[in-house]
């Protein structure tokens, strides 16, 4: 059996120590929680004859995910309701494995017939896949497991009734068109709740049910000719209803809608280089982007380069333990335990529980983000002999691969707030929220924007600016980065639908952070009329 | 050892019209709203993912969705489900009336459509229906021998790809009597080649409606040739350039244009088609008086579908015809607020973007001093004002010199707009199928901004 995942901490007590920090990262945890529902005993007997048939055909090992999915969406605009929607979304899917080959066949026809047809049509699928076939799918071992778990919530969102999601996006909105200028208002609310039962081959048994909300706020100002948007950061988060709450969206709307008015009248930048302070409303994505995806071992070793790309983290042997990715106080942690965060889960899509883990520490990439079948291609090199737990399908209807658990920077040993970092710099730009983004195939070359951006002169914010965007090269931006915030200025972003795969699949995921600084950033003005 | 089955194939699984008609009959019946329509979407997707010389993933799957919405008064919500019992359709209606009862009226909903009539599109292949397991993991060995092949005089050549194949059959049927039933086909195959030296990568794709027309081995050829090439990139300074955009690099930024054709965000003043001080520019010129940009899904070529979720009958739709804004999208609310026809969305019945003869290596050769461009990746809105994008280009860049390829070059990241470029274009050649129901051409585009270097392969 491979070292757990403490056995593996206590081997390095530099990485004890950041963990420790980490612990301290998560939201406070939820007062009261929802019990863990568990499986119908009809799923169970429809898991059961799926497997059973997967296993007399052939299959060495199969698994089956049953799933029942609702998803509820509320948009608004200005004074109207633009849309209400509510879908469940029921059904199964089997993976087998027949002479080291994958197959996997889902069908939503859910009786014996139709679980039994899907698990043969699994094993055809295996079949098929011998014909190119250079080497075997090993699994990594996995004790098997069994249990129930559910994202800790006060108010599961989907009970809350529509006259109250509805009241608190219009008054969102209300608030927001008293602005001058603010002509168009967007809210809405996105609401999943997730029931998943998986049943391996080899005896796991686990019922879970995650609950996850999105919410999203823009103004647009208009005038003289000229327009001007604004997207306020709400983070969407593995929560219940209390969280919405929380964010008093009726209460901030106005200050956010005023900012989208101001950008009107914002100097346009001057592009060149400048002294780059990212809030973490910003810097979540940077990292989701140039830390998260290339460190997924699956891009690392060509499997995602006909679509999402490779990595320049890759090969696995001339990297792990030896790439210097940013300077000494960057330390960048993976965590699906995390509270609050959308890729928390007690067991991923293989039954392997929950693992928290440094990708680089100290600077420098210690580690990727595993499955089971992954593990085998770099035990040597990191001495980690369990999967760490990412396997993922966005649905019953699609097979589960490697996607990203949380990935986050821990924060630093002072506690620095971006004021104090904005005190610290003479010229520079900060920027808050997420704008355009894009990033090349290998996670070299970067663009990013935000929706508000500040001139920083002399130790002080010197006006707003528009038409910013930064570009740099990831090795080379991270190795920039010479001041961070401490713990109190900790906060966690994330993407609700991050894709990947082909079929693209989304998984949501979270990435906390502290405000940074990089320094001698290249800066462009993208206003461009011809 | 059990025998094992064949595995079910698309053609048997799909609802057929008369099993559609009455799914719906069944859930109109069950609704007591002053409105109701039912969207039902029936689908197999069969695919193949390989990598590194092994088939890492493959699947089969089917399934029907239903979508219920009704309107109580001015009062609209849907439900969703694709569970298809007597007791899960009547709580999907049920959940739906509740929610509309509990939404604001919508002062810009439309009552439901009454029997419309539609454009005949036959856009259902067998040969793609049928695309079963073992017919995909052929075509991938197809794909990897003449890759392997084309690629040897850089070694081992890795090569990875998706080949997947969907049948779809959509109906639409509202409580005043419309009923729509369309299906098609498509199928979608695409690789990428790289060196074993790690400085060479190619890519080629095809999409059709038909597998038929789609030749595996020549998809893995050229992916490796382009491989081969575009080894030992060199760098040139960032800057405007002459750029070659193959048919694929201009289907990843025509469609682009999709969002800004709408009407309504031109009227409201937020679309580079606005017009300063009120309006918007239908009968401007817009762009090169060779470009005509079309929708059409009886057009051979496209095949799209022939009508929208609300079973508003989708036509041929001219956007732009030599170079003047002719058409703007309307949904219904604006087309009647404005007094015009709707259209549904822009890109509904498929996009062809038309204007010239020429194959691309002819635009190639007509070229003195420019970038050939394989295709792009990451593309992002910059500026909705102008449509200004960014994105990366991707497996194959080249320079071309004296209407000759030269040289290989490094990746760049651009700034462009697909609507800006179409004022500095150069030439424009025949249009050609880049994936089912898109038709689109090569083009040379003067000045193209590309703004900074990338060191991706």
């Amino acid at each position: 059996m491979s070292p757990t995942r403490r056995d593996f901490i206590k081997a390095t007590t530099s990485t004890a120590a950041a963990l420790a920090v980490g612990h301290r990262l998560g939201l406070s945890a939820v007062a009261q929680t929802l019990p863990a529902p568990a499986a119908d005993a009809a799923v169970i007997d429809l898991a059961n004859e799926a497997l059973n048939a997967a296993r007399s055909a052939g299959a060495s090992y199969a698994d089956v995910r049953i799933g029942r999915y609702r998803r509820q969406s509320v948009a608004t605009r200005e004074r109207q309701v633009l849309g209400v929607t509510d879908a469940e979304s029921y059904g199964l899917g089997v993976r087998t494995l027949v002479n080291g080959s994958w197959g996997f066949a889902a069908t939503s026809v859910m009786t014996r017939a139709g679980a039994q047809a899907a698990a043969l049509e699994a094993i055809v699928l295996s079949r098929a896949a011998r014909a190119v076939q250079a080497r075997r799918v090993e699994l990594a071992p996995a004790k098997p497991v069994t249990g129930t778990w559910i994202t800790p919530v006060t108010r599961d969102p989907l009970d809350v009734p529509l006259e109250d999601k509805i009241a608190l996006l219009l008054a969102a909105n209300e608030a927001a068109l008293k602005v001058a200028n603010v002509r168009f208002v967007n809210s809405s609310l996105a609401l999943l709740r997730e029931m998943k039962t998986l049943l391996t081959s080899e005896g796991t048994n686990v019922t879970q049910t995650m609950i996850r909300v999105g919410p999203s706020f823009s103004a647009t100002a208009i005038a003289g000719g000229d327009f001007q948007s604004y997207d306020e950061e709400l983070a969407p988060r593995g929560a219940g209803w209390e969280y919405v709450e929380s964010l008093n969206l009726p209460g901030n709307a106005e200050r956010w809608a005023s900012l989208a008015a101001e950008k009107l009248t914002a100097k346009s930048v001057q592009a060149g280089q400048y002294d780059l302070i990212l809030e973490p409303t910003n810097l979540w994505l940077t990292i989701h982007e140039s830390i998260g995806h290339p460190t997924e071992l699956d891009r690392a070793i060509g499997e995602e380069a006909n679509y999402a790309g490779t990595s320049f983290v890759a090969p696995p042997e001339k990297v792990i333990g030896q790439l210097q990715y940013g300077p000494d106080i960057m330390n960048i942690q993976a965590d699906r335990t995390q509270e609050g965060s959308l890729s928390r889960v007690a067991w991923d899509d293989e039954g392997v529980p929950a693992d928290q883990w440094l990708i680089v520490e100290k600077g420098v990439f210690k580690d990727y983000q595993t499955t089971r079948e992954q593990v085998a291609r770099i035990q040597t090199l990191t001495g980690v002999t369990r999967s760490h737990g990412c396997s993922f399908a966005e649905s019953w209807n699609a097979v589960q691969f490697q996607r990203m658990p949380n990935i986050s920077l821990l924060p630093g040993d002072k506690d620095l707030s971006v004021n104090d970092i904005v005190a610290a710099t003479e010229r520079g730009i900060l920027i808050r929220n997420r704008g355009s983004w894009s990033i090349d195939h290998q996670r070299y070359n970067f663009q990013f924007s935000g929706q508000a951006f500040y001139e920083v002169r002399n130790g002080k914010i010197a006006g707003m600016l528009r038409d910013v965007a930064y570009q740099s090269n990831t090795p080379v931006f991270w190795r920039s980065m010479d001041m961070i915030g401490g713990k109190s200025s900790y906060w966690m972003g994330g993407a609700f639908t991050d894709g990947k795969g082909e079929p693209s699949q989304n998984n949501s995921v979270s990435h906390g952070c502290v405000p940074a600084r990089f320094r001698n950033v290249t800066i462009l003005n993208t206003a461009r009329s011809s | 050892m059990a025998q094992t089955p064949r595995p079910s194939i698309a053609s048997s699984q799909l609802l057929t019209r008369d099993q559609a008609k009455a799914l719906a009959d069944r859930v109109l019946a069950l609704s007591t709203a002053d409105q109701t329509r039912v969207l039902i979407v029936s689908t197999w997707n069969g695919n193949t993912r390989f990598a590194d010389a092994r088939i890492t993933t493959s699947g089969g799957v089917t399934d029907t969705t239903l979508t219920v919405t009704v309107a109580i008064g001015q009062r609209q919500a849907s439900s969703s489900t694709n569970v298809l019992d007597e007791a899960s359709l009547k709580r999907t209606v049920d959940l739906a009336m509740r929610l509309a009862r509990l939404s604001p009226e919508d002062p810009e909903l439309m009552p439901e459509l009454g029997p419309q009539t539609y454009q005949s599109v036959n856009a259902y292949v067998e040969s793609t229906a049928d695309l079963d397991p073992e017919a995909r993991a052929s075509a991938v060995r197809r794909t990897m021998t003449a890759a392997t092949t084309a690629g040897k005089p850089a070694g081992e050549i890795f090569t990875a790809g998706f080949l997947e194949a969907n049948a779809r059959a959509t109906a639409v049927a509202t409580s005043k009597g419309l009923f729509a039933y369309h299906r098609s086909t498509d199928v979608d195959y695409s690789v990428t080649a790289r060196t074993p030296d790690g400085t060479g990568s190619g890519w080629a794709r095809a999409g059709a409606r038909d597998w038929n027309a789609i030749d595996a081995g020549s998809i893995g050829r050229i992916a490796a040739q382009k491989a081969v090439a575009s080894r030992n990139p060199q760098t040139i300074e960032p800057g405007l350039y002459t750029a070659v955009l193959e048919p694929q690099a201009v289907n990843d930024l025509i469609p682009l244009l999709g969002n800004a054709l709408a009407a309504r965000s031109a009227d409201e003043g937020r679309s580079p088609f606005s017009k300063p001080g009120g309006g918007n520019r239908i009968g401007e010129k817009v762009a090169d008086e060779r470009v005509t940009l079309y929708s059409d899904p009886a057009d051979r070529g496209l095949l799209g579908a022939p009508f929208d979720v609300q079973g508003l009958p989708i036509g041929r739709m001219v956007w732009i015809e030599k170079g003047t804004l002719r058409n703007l999208a309307y949904t219904r609310f604006w087309a009647e607020k404005q007094g015009v026809r709707p259209t549904g969305g822009a890109l509904a019945g498929g996009l062809a973007l038309t204007g010239g003869t020429k194959s691309t290596e002819e635009i190639i050769a007509g070229c003195a001093r420019g970038i050939l461009v394989t295709h792009f990746f990451y593309i992002r809105s910059l500026d909705p004002r102008t449509v200004l994008q960014t994105g990366l280009t991707r497996d194959g860049t080249f320079l071309i010199e004296n209407g000759k390829i030269t040289r290989a070059l490094k990746n760049f990241r651009w700034n462009e707009s697909p609507l800006l470029m179409l004022n500095r274009l150069e030439d424009i050649g025949r249009p050609e199928p880049t994936e089912a129901g898109r038709l689109m051409p090569a083009l040379r585009i003067r000045d193209f901004n590309f703004t900074s270097l990338s060191d991706a392969v």
